[in-house]
């Protein structure tokens, strides 16, 4: 292997992990908050069609992109009134919306453009365009720095440079701020937060709808970023990766993006290379496939550091009387 | 005393909950302009209009059952088994290796063991979650979705490097020797001299998840192993008080669940295709699901609830025909208000009808 094809591997691990970090941080808030949340894979999907349908009716990206984070939102709002208003089995909510994404998408996509489910191939100013940092071309002949900076750091679009500086307003919003104090207490014990009279569903309806609106940008990066258009399901799983490297980081967002990162990197060798020869034992790509799922098990299983997570996940809060 | 009548709680609110994901339904299929209700007749005559519909309809219904009994008995544990998915495509990976290891003179005989084959295999690939849940408190829910991702890899892998038929392109196992054929509905329509549609892939395995469902019920309310299960299900520090350990409830439980997963290899693998391919379960494990929250765990509801998703993809699949306007994956959102209605949003119903119960009762005191 080449300097050049490992820049280009890396290029793509940095663009195959964006939906699954910003699908990751959703989640995050979420769980945080004490509130599961498995169906990020569904709002994943209704994002990445809303954005690409919007942004082809309107021809611009930034319309589809609020179109996209709309969709997503709405699908956490009926996760929220299920699953803190009417305190139903959150568990069972997410896989209600993912069923609900998966089927909608392609029912509303075919009477819409009567391909199939898909949409039409987005141009020009109805999708984003790679981005070229400053001095990218300048810096390109300095060695080693140069190529890395130009082919793994510049020439991605705006999404990408988003989900980046994400984790840090993520990190900063739960470790540094008021809000975030709370928004972790009602996830670890929400009779403290009631206690000292923080609205308890108050605080989770705003984690669950921080999950829509960043579940909402992975969407819209997948059909107008990564791609140039919806196809059928192909969110393809991506939901439940981000779900393990939640798992995998802890419920940590700089962990996040470490885990989202090596997953990116499975993704991008998986393109890449059809058979991966380790010390001569060829490695069938099914593997590579499935590595992510088989490291969540081994991580839950305590094997590798023991991943907890936070103490009032899944149960619905009931005041007392 | 607010406790509702019976019926009440295990037919009026399924039914208006169920009424109420159509009703939803509906709406889509008039945002798509199209008339819901052209669309409901054309759904339930294509589903139970023809014997050739019946035969898809019971088919459909027959992996319904076994996946909806499979998550209704962890249910009964309260340990929410999402892996029926990943459980039925190993089950029919064993049910598929049963198959082919002997040339079977008669299915009479190929029958029981491929039953052993793909339950044994259902059961294994259960029972990893469940050991991580019991002994290292890894969440089950995650583990299980894990799990029916790595199945779907394992199985890819095998039909492509190892079980392959010589000399083809296809991801697919060889057919099974003729003696593993199990007798479709139109053989056993002919035995008592009756007709049904040829085409149709419903088989004798019918019978066998009605087998289960009654197993089922004997198990979890005539047993003290069900016993147990239940118990446990209500809460587990009183099971353990109780001298009920709750390692052994938990496998035992998953294990049983996976078997039953399982099982609805004999009816898609064996039954219908007669050979193994890549996605032998189509998402009957997640319908299963939607089967166990409208069955309300029971074997009678799971049985019930299995009959209307078989209808309901049955008569999806027709629906695109009849109006190509309307997609087949119509089916999912209506399986998706299902399970919210029936699942997430049961309260939202329970807690009016209860209230006014409540208040009829009160005026009649």
């Amino acid at each position: 292997m080449d300097l050049n094809t490992i820049l280009q591997i890396l290029d793509s691990t940095l663009r195959l992990a964006t939906p699954l970090l910003f699908a990751c941080l959703a989640g995050l808030f979420s769980e945080r908050a004490g509130v599961f949340d498995i169906g990020l894979e569904g709002k994943m999907l209704a994002a990445a069609f809303m954005a690409a349908s919007v942004a082809y009716f309107s021809g611009s990206v930034w319309i589809g992109l609020l179109g996209g984070v709309a969709a997503s939102m709405t699908l956490a709002l009926v996760h929220g009134v299920a699953s803190i208003t009417f305190r139903g089995n959150q568990l069972i909510s997410g896989v209600a919306i993912n069923f609900l994404a998966a089927g909608i998408t392609v029912v509303v996509g075919k009477d819409w453009f009567e391909m199939g489910g898909r949409t039409p191939a987005l141009e020009g100013p109805a999708r984003f365009q790679d981005i070229v940092l400053p001095f990218a071309g300048t810096l390109r002949d300095v060695p080693l720095i140069g190529p890395i900076y130009f082919e793994v750091i510049s020439g991605h679009t705006i999404l990408v440079y988003v989900g980046l500086l994400a984790v840090l307003v993520t990190w900063w919003v739960l470790f540094r701020t008021r809000f975030g104090l709370r928004l972790r207490a009602v996830g670890e014990n929400p009779e403290s937060v009631d206690t000292a009279g923080v609205s308890v569903v108050g605080l989770r309806y705003t984690a669950v709808l921080i999950c829509g609106f960043l579940c909402g940008l992975a969407g819209v990066f997948l059909s107008t970023g990564l791609t140039a258009g919806f196809t059928n399901n192909m969110s393809a799983g991506r939901g439940f990766i981000a779900l393990a490297a939640l798992i995998f980081a802890k419920w940590r967002p700089a962990y996040a993006l470490m885990a989202c990162l090596l997953f990116g990197l499975l993704g991008a060798l998986e393109n890449r290379f059809q058979n991966i020869d380790v010390f001569g034992i060829p490695i069938p790509t099914q593997f590579m496939q499935a590595l992510p799922y088989i490291l969540t098990v081994v991580i839950l299983a305590g094997f590798v550091g023991k991943a907890v997570p936070p103490r009032a996940g899944g149960e619905p809060y009931v005041k007392e009387r | 005393m607010n406790k509702l009548p019976k019926w009440v709680d295990i037919a009026l609110i399924p039914f208006i909950n169920l009424v109420l994901a159509l009703v939803v339904s509906g709406l889509v299929v008039l945002f798509i302009g199209e008339s819901p209700f052209e669309a409901l007749s054309i759904m339930v005559n294509g589903a139970v209009g023809s014997s050739y519909g019946w035969g898809y309809t019971l088919y459909y219904a027959t992996n319904f059952i076994f996946t909806g009994l499979a998550v209704s008995v962890a249910f009964q544990a309260r340990l929410f088994n999402i892996g029926g998915e990943g459980q039925a495509l190993i089950g029919g990976l064993g049910v598929a290796l049963t198959c082919l290891a002997v040339p079977w003179p008669h299915w009479s005989l190929a029958l029981p063991f491929a039953i052993l084959g793909g339950a044994a295999f259902g059961a294994a690939w259960a029972a990893i979650p469940a050991y991580l849940q019991a002994k290292r408190g890894s969440h089950i829910v995650i583990t299980t979705i894990m799990f029916n991702y790595i199945a779907a890899t394992l199985l890819v892998y095998l039909l492509v490097n190892v079980l392959k038929k010589k000399g083809s392109m296809a991801p697919e196992t060889a057919r099974f020797p003729e003696g593993a054929f199990l007798p479709s509905a139109y053989d056993m329509a002919g035995w008592i001299g009756l007709k049904f549609s040829k085409s149709a892939p419903l088989n004798i395995t019918f019978f066998i998840a009605l087998i289960c469902c009654v197993l089922v019920y004997l198990l979890i309310w005539r047993t003290r192993l069900g016993y147990q299960i239940r118990a446990f299900g209500h809460s587990e520090p009183a099971a353990r008080y109780a001298g009920i350990p709750p390692v052994r409830i938990t496998m035992i439980t998953m294990m049983i669940s996976g078997a039953l997963a399982g099982l609805m290899g004999i009816n898609a693998v064996m039954g219908e295709a007669e050979r193994l391919v890549i996605d032998s379960v189509q998402g009957a494990g997640f319908v299963g699901i939607a089967v166990a929250l409208m069955g309300r765990s029971h074997p009678a509801g799971v049985l019930v609830a299995g009959l209307l998703f078989g209808m309901l993809y049955q008569g999806g699949g027709e629906l695109e025909f009849e109006i190509p306007a309307v997609s087949r994956d119509m089916i999912l959102v209506i399986q998706g208000l299902v399970i919210l209605f029936t699942g997430a949003l049961d309260n939202m119903i329970r807690m009016p009808v209860e209230r006014l119960f409540l208040r009829l009762r009160k005026g009649a005191a």
